[in-house]
């Protein structure tokens, strides 16, 4: 989990749950919710185009709006295997992280377009593209054991000692 | 240590003396709430961390708001597991005929008091800051963490403190103050912190706090909080009367910003696709003649008492325009109740204006008021987000109730004073 390396898709500032999932996509089968990541993200042909282990790179404020859990479900789900931004709404940080999909604060998206592979070392605080790296502050050792344990919930168990 | 308000009950609520902002704490919680289309996800949560029972069923509550009255199928299907979680421990619940729009519900029943710490899973959980409480939007394992244990992790917030002066102005109300605040602090202005707002509150009705506390998150805020004084104790006394713990910020606690709002200064204010930080004056919209198709007054934003006064105010003997709809929304059964007993219910239909049961439907696009394809809507919710109510091509404009109500008029953007 320390080091992602991926073909990343760059999208801009203020990257909203709406256009993460849309409100109506709350509606459908739990197991779906893949099948409408970025679906409100006008051009963008997101579905067609991601790849398991794909990264977003985005700028500020990504995931700012609803508190909704099944955004960064829905981005898992589709494949998505890390999100890296210039920052990130409180709620969507938190949520991400208690489902088991990394996120980490890093300012690259200016540099990089579509397609571009990065490499991001969280426990450093590294993140490596062809032309150079950027340094950001590593994650905490809390935030990675819980990714490490898929997310919030499965470290509870494990902690507790609950069988699958 | 000097402490803001919200650090004065952080603090109260982890069992220590004082805090710091930064500092990690583990928090008692006075109330834990979801509603049907996040509680399904935590309810899931709670199963699987081996949860049985949750801690306190009188710190629970269940609101099926978003998708009911049920849309279609499979929300039915959330609002059942919704309802029958609720049945089975034994927390609050409000089932349709009951229930209103959370965050306009909870108050009213008397569920939420000064000096709580409350999470809900929904991020306009801030709404209840304007009762001097911290109350925080969480995602649905947080809450089922909630649910289960009672307690919930918190990083003590920096604060950006907020004081009001002056006078409100003929039609303006707590969505202008708002609109225009966050014009000024921009959508993560407040990233992570408290907006903790102070001064000549006495300016504001309640309904005018809660409308702006309701959209601190729109500024990336953590909460928005409201002191307690005799507007807040005149609402307590009127909604279950338990004053709770009025706490007061240290006059030298620390913020790291700080804004005068001018309520002199402050117009009829309406954010313009797609941001809520895309704050404009109502009279500079109206040059631009943006013609609409639709409005919707009501939600968590605005679906109050006064919200509904102000609406009728301007409905009053006029028509809702050719070739828009007008959709009304009261927040609750009590409202809608009072806009019946108020005589506000025959103004809507002489309108020509839609009244619907309590429901968030359309503000998330969910239901009860969808947007086509590049259609505009003048709406008194909270975001204007690409497509948040329709269409990816739809374009929404945030405004106050006078305002939505003018513009139905009209059937394009403007404020009241220029209807004939």
């Amino acid at each position: 989990m320390e080091v992602i390396k991926g073909r990343v898709f760059v999208l801009g500032d203020d990257v909203d749950t709406d256009q993460i999932l849309p409100g109506y996509a709350m509606a459908e089968p739990f197991d779906q919710l893949g099948k409408y990541a970025m679906a409100g993200a006008p051009g963008l042909d997101f579905l067609n185009r991601v790849q398991p282990g794909d990264i977003i790179v985005a700028g500020r404020n990504f995931g700012c709006g609803s508190s909704r859990e099944q955004a960064p479900i829905a981005l898992k789900m589709a494949g998505v295997g890390l999100v890296v931004a210039a920052g990130f709404a409180r709620i969507f940080r938190r949520n991400a992280i208690n489902i088991g999909l990394p996120v980490y604060v890093a300012e690259i998206a200016d540099v990089l377009k579509d397609g571009d592979i990065i490499e991001v070392d969280m426990v450093k605080g590294t993140v490596r593209y062809a032309e150079g790296q950027v340094t950001a502050k590593p994650l905490s050792e809390n935030v990675l054991k819980t990714l490490d344990y898929g997310g919030l919930i499965p470290r509870v168990r494990a902690e507790l000692g609950i069988s699958q | 240590m000097a402490m803001t308000m919200t650090q004065k009950i952080l603090a109260q609520k982890a069992g220590k003396p004082s805090v710091v902002a930064g500092e990690l704490v583990e928090c008692n919680l006075d109330l834990v709430f979801g509603n049907d289309i996040t509680g399904p996800v935590a309810i899931g949560e709670f199963y699987k961390m081996g949860a049985t029972k949750v801690f306190d069923p009188n710190k629970v509550a269940l609101v099926p708001d978003h998708f009911t009255p049920n849309k279609d199928i499979a929300a039915a299907g959330l609002a059942k597991t919704t309802r029958e979680f609720a049945r089975k421990m034994g927390v609050h619940y409000f089932e349709v005929g009951q229930v209103g729009v959370e965050h306009a519900l909870l108050p009213e029943k008397g569920l939420i008091k000064p000096g709580d710490a409350v999470i809900g899973a929904d991020s306009h959980t801030c709404t209840h800051g304007a009762l001097g409480a911290f109350t925080t939007g969480v995602g649905s394992t947080d809450m089922a963490a909630g649910m289960a244990t009672g307690t919930a992790w918190f990083k003590i917030p920096e604060a950006i403190k907020v004081t009001v002066t002056g006078k409100k102005q003929k039609h303006v109300s707590g969505k202008d103050v708002i609109l225009h605040l966050i014009g000024i602090l921009g959508v993560d202005g407040a990233r992570y912190r408290s907006l903790e707002f102070g001064g000549d509150i006495a300016q504001l009705t309640m309904d005018d706090r809660f409308t702006i506390a309701n959209m601190a998150v729109e500024a990336g805020a953590k909460n928005g909080i409201f002191p307690v004084d005799e507007v807040t104790l005149e609402y307590i006394a009127a909604h279950g009367g338990n004053k709770g713990v009025a706490y007061a910020a240290d006059p030298d606690a620390e913020y790291v910003q700080e804004v005068v709002i001018d309520l002199n200064e402050v117009p009829l204010t309406v954010a313009f696709p797609h941001l809520p930080e895309n704050a404009r004056t109502v009279a500079e919209a109206e040059k631009m003649k943006i013609a609409i198709d639709q409005v919707v007054i009501g939600s968590c934003t605005n679906g109050r008492i006064d919200d509904m006064r102000a609406a009728a105010a301007v409905l009053k003997g006029r028509k809702v325009a050719d070739y828009v709809r007008c959709i009304i929304f009261p927040a609750t059964q009590a409202i809608w109740k009072q806009c019946v007993d108020e005589g506000l219910m025959n103004i809507f239909i002489d309108a020509g204006a839609a009244v619907s049961t309590p429901t968030c439907g359309p503000c998330l696009g969910g239901h009860m008021g969808i947007l086509a394809e590049g259609e505009k809507c003048v709406s008194t919710t909270n975001r204007n987000f690409v497509g948040r109510m329709g269409h990816v091509t739809s374009e929404i404009y945030l405004a106050s109730p006078a305002v939505a109500a003018a513009s139905a008029v009209a059937g394009y953007i403007c404020g009241p004073d220029s209807l004939e």
